[in-house]
């Protein structure tokens, strides 16, 4: 019901002569373009820290390479948890669009697992790591590293958080307009996550064992 | 003592007379200050009125009050530093010793360009481009709420540290590896960093806003083409925000993560490289000073075309200027440390890119310059403000064309030469563009105007006492003086820096006839009061009254064509009769102490930080959380204002607005 609705819009919007004659835009566009503004500005800062990485990727101070410290497989692994998370989390968004309760919590909490998933894993590279003395202490290369992989690890864990709110907020508030903004903000959150976890992995996981 | 991590009453600086004495000062005008709105009984109104408002334009009068403030704190920082280097020459050591002289050029840096300019800028935006663009308010009231306030955090810890404390050290860069725990181990950096790191979130919030509100929120009818100037540069000033601070925080993050958890960005072990901080730096920084100055451009355009009585001369090539010095400014960073030593190529390029940034800057003076040429020029303060900037600010930019020549920068890098230059830029494009806007939007702001006499006498004393203070600084440059000198034993550069002296005494001069131009015109409002459109303006600022009511407009305006005021006010001049209006209730955000709120937390979790308090920065943080969480769980969104309010609030300003 609610795509009919969403069609119906669209074909008012073509109708108009142009979107600055119409004024000023629904608050739902305001929303997810303004969600989009952040998204870019996260990203912008995202490279920096890749920036960062990239100048600092062979100062390596004596210690450990990346060739002899990333673990393929648990990458893989962890790849793979995030991917089907955004997956799932898409179907989560096609839940909402046609209002079924049980349906979103059930989508929303496999996004939830498969994001802890990835998390526990990269903790547990970590705490690898620090344990056999390759910690951000070490080196530039590590510090860099790091920083870059656990800037990208902070973000999931928010996203984890903002999932588990909003899903208090969809139990407790239904499916009004303004928690369905922030379940589209959300969504947009964590496929660019996604984006820069794929950035992340060639450039750190790829890269950093081929030489 | 572990409770409290370092801090301990060895952190103040009771042996410091003048530190002490300034602090007193402070706490003294504060506790009178806040005694006074106390026992006046006006806590109740500032909370609901001001202090919780989502409305853009208190917002923006907030931001610009606390620029004025942190203007003030700046300047006596300079005076202190002119003071010090007329004095300490030869074998005397002047009044300051090296580490508090240190202090002070450091704070005098971070505070005008972070907490005086940035606010300023941000206030005037604020307060205008919603209002020109024809709209009620902001893509997102709140989140402006929370963006004041956090910047207000980030004043408020900086000021902080002049009591509780020390501030950085290291100059308003910081450049490691001198702002490494190695080398500066006291909390200085860590004020600087978290002050900035706290405003600096503040300020992406702001870009995210504006840049949303002026692609996404205009009235009925206005098209790009259409938008004023001013929104033009707010666009390309937000946009440059949105790319440009999220690297300073990055920058800023490695720099905490190297002095807090001993990683290895900058240091001088552990193969760090302290050159890739001023890389990064810069990124952010040499779009920083077009944040700043693009709508300092934008007023001035406004006020050129105002005061003229014509329309701008070329708006498209001044759109198109401003987009293209908004692309360019990522492509000048290295030209501020060429002595880096990358290769001559490098040194070339960017060189070469700086000088074409020229370009467009051009453009606009000479828009500006054909705008008055043939036009009635009222001389009102606003204008004077723009012509003294465009003598200014020339020669400011030749000097910069100069220093992007490379040879010739690896003699005056470093130099007063540069300290010169960059004041040069900012007093005269900065400074002098937001007095011009402060001056011609505050009749709007307040429905009176500041006085005329007194800001004349303001804007001659700012304008001769600049060229006084900077001029013999060019000299000491060439003549090889370097800058941030505690003392210096060459005897003939001392009269030069008397001169600049005593055109720091010409500035404050200045200065002290703007704050009386605020009293008198405050005493005077009643005869100073004005209509809704009180120099003739074009834009739709002036189309509403003087102050706007909350929703700006009772009906969105349709906009037809550039300068939509003044074509309405022509067609409206010929057909006279003004049609009965219907008017509908309007949907307003609700006020919300969220900002508030979230500034105090945020004050708290950066004190608790800088002095390692670690449950207190747990207790900061999880405030700061259960803050959004309430806001995310509030009930009520919107208020409506009835549409007889409206009715009733438009019969009753009729007259003002009836052109």
């Amino acid at each position: 019901m609610n795509v009919a609705v969403a069609v119906d819009e669209e074909i008012r919007h073509e109708t108009r002569p142009s979107a600055s004659e119409a004024g000023p835009a629904t608050k739902r566009v305001v929303v997810g373009y303004g969600f989009w503004i952040f998204l870019l500005s996260d990203i912008v800062m995202f490279s920096a820290l890749f920036a960062a990485y990239a100048v600092l990727a062979h100062a390596t101070a004596g210690g450990p390479k990346g060739v002899e410290l990333f673990n393929q497989r648990s990458v893989a692994i962890e790849t793979g948890c995030l991917l089907a998370s955004s997956y799932t989390c898409g179907l989560m968004s096609m839940a909402i669009a046609s209002r079924r309760y049980s349906a979103t919590y059930l989508m929303a909490f496999i996004t939830f697992i498969l994001g802890a998933a990835f998390l526990a894993l990269e903790i547990r590279e970590f705490i690898g790591m620090i344990a056999i003395g390759a910690g951000p202490q070490r080196s530039a290369f590590l510090s860099a590293f790091f920083t870059l992989v656990g800037c990208h690890g902070l973000h999931v864990t928010a996203g984890l958080v903002w999932l588990a709110v909003m899903m208090a907020q969809v139990a407790i508030k239904g499916f009004r307009e303004t928690v369905e903004r922030r379940l589209l903000c959300f969504s947009l959150f964590w496929h660019a996550l996604d984006i820069v976890w794929v950035w992340l992995f060639t450039v750190v996981y790829l890269m950093g064992v081929l030489s | 003592m572990t409770l409290l991590g370092k801090l301990n009453w060895s952190a103040v600086p009771f042996d410091q007379p003048i530190v002490m004495g300034t602090v007193a000062v402070m706490v003294l005008v504060i506790t009178l200050v806040l005694s006074w709105v106390t026992l006046k009984g006006y806590v109740p109104y500032l909370w609901r009125e001001w202090l919780t408002s989502v409305d853009h334009k208190r917002i923006g009068i907030m931001y610009i009050i606390l620029a004025l403030i942190m203007l003030l704190r700046g300047f006596s920082d300079a005076i202190m530093m002119r003071a010090q280097q007329a004095v300490a020459a030869g074998g005397a050591q002047g009044y300051l010793p090296p580490e508090h002289f240190d202090q002070i050029f450091s704070a005098h840096g971070t505070i005008m360009i972070f907490f005086m300019a940035m606010p300023f800028v941000i206030g005037m935006m604020n307060f205008v481009v919603p209002l020109q663009l024809g709209v009620r308010d902001m893509a997102f009231p709140t989140l402006n709420s929370v963006a004041l306030g956090l910047t207000a955090s980030g004043i408020l810890l900086i000021n902080i540290s002049l009591a509780v404390g020390e501030f950085a050290k290291v100059g308003w860069v910081a450049y490691p590896p001198l702002s490494e725990l190695q080398f500066s181990p006291g909390v200085g950096v860590d004020y600087y960093l978290w002050a900035l790191q706290i405003s600096g979130v503040g300020t992406l919030m702001t870009g995210i806003n504006f840049v949303a509100t002026i692609l996404k929120t205009r009235a009925p009818g206005m098209s790009y083409m259409r938008m004023p100037v001013f929104c033009w540069t707010a666009l390309a000033s937000n946009l440059l925000i949105v790319a440009a601070f999220p690297v300073l925080t990055a920058t800023f993050a490695m720099l905490l993560l190297d002095r807090y958890l001993g990683f290895h960005f900058f240091t001088t072990d552990g193969q760090g490289n302290a050159m890739m901080y001023v890389n990064l730096f810069w990124v952010w920084g040499h779009p920083e000073v077009y944040i700043l100055v693009l709508p300092a451009f934008g007023i001035f355009s406004e006020v050129v075309s105002t005061f003229s009585g014509k329309p701008l001369f070329g708006y498209r090539s001044m759109v198109a200027a401003t987009m293209a010095i908004c692309i360019l400014s990522f492509l000048v960073w290295l030209h501020h440390f060429f002595t880096m030593g990358a290769s001559a190529n490098v040194n070339g390029f960017f060189g070469v890119m700086t000088m074409i940034i020229a370009v467009p800057t051009g453009v606009k003076v000479f828009n500006w310059l054909f705008t008055m040429y043939g036009g009635r020029v009222r001389f009102n303060v606003p204008i004077l403000w723009s012509i003294g900037f465009m003598v200014t600010f020339v020669i400011g930019g030749m000097t910069g064309v100069l220093m992007a020549v490379p040879p010739a920068d690896f003699q005056l890098h470093n130099s007063l030469f540069l300290v010169a230059h960059f004041h040069n830029v900012i007093i005269g494009g900065v400074v002098f563009g937001l007095m011009a806007g402060y001056n011609y939007w505050f009749p709007k702001a307040f429905g009176f105007r500041l006085d005329e006499r007194w800001g004349a006498a303001s804007f001659w004393c700012w304008f001769i006492g600049f060229y006084l203070a900077f001029m013999p600084l060019y000299v000491l440059g060439l003549m090889g003086m370097t800058r941030r000198m505690q003392h210096y034993d060459v005897a003939s550069w001392q009269p030069w820096l008397v001169a600049a002296a005593v055109g720091v005494v010409v500035i404050l001069a200045g200065v002290v006839c703007q704050v009386i131009q605020l009293v008198v015109s405050i005493r005077n409002r009643e005869k100073l009061k004005v209509t809704a459109d009180p120099w003739n303006g074009r834009t739709l600022e002036w189309a509403t009254t003087s102050p706007p009511p909350a929703w700006n407009f009772a009906v969105l305006p349709r906009v037809s064509d550039i300068d939509a005021f003044w074509n309405k006010k022509q067609r409206e001049r010929a057909q006279q009769a003004q049609p009965q209006r219907q008017y509908e209730p309007i949907e307003m955000p609700k006020n919300s102490a969220t900002g508030f709120i979230t500034a105090f937390f945020a004050v708290v979790t950066g004190f608790a930080l800088i002095w390692h308090i670690w449950w207190m920065a747990g207790v900061g943080a999880i405030g700061i959380f259960l803050t959004m969480l309430a806001f995310a769980f509030r009930s009520e969104e919107e208020i409506e204002v009835p549409a007889e309010q409206i009715a009733r609030f438009e019969q009753a300003h009729q007259a003002e607005i009836a052109v």
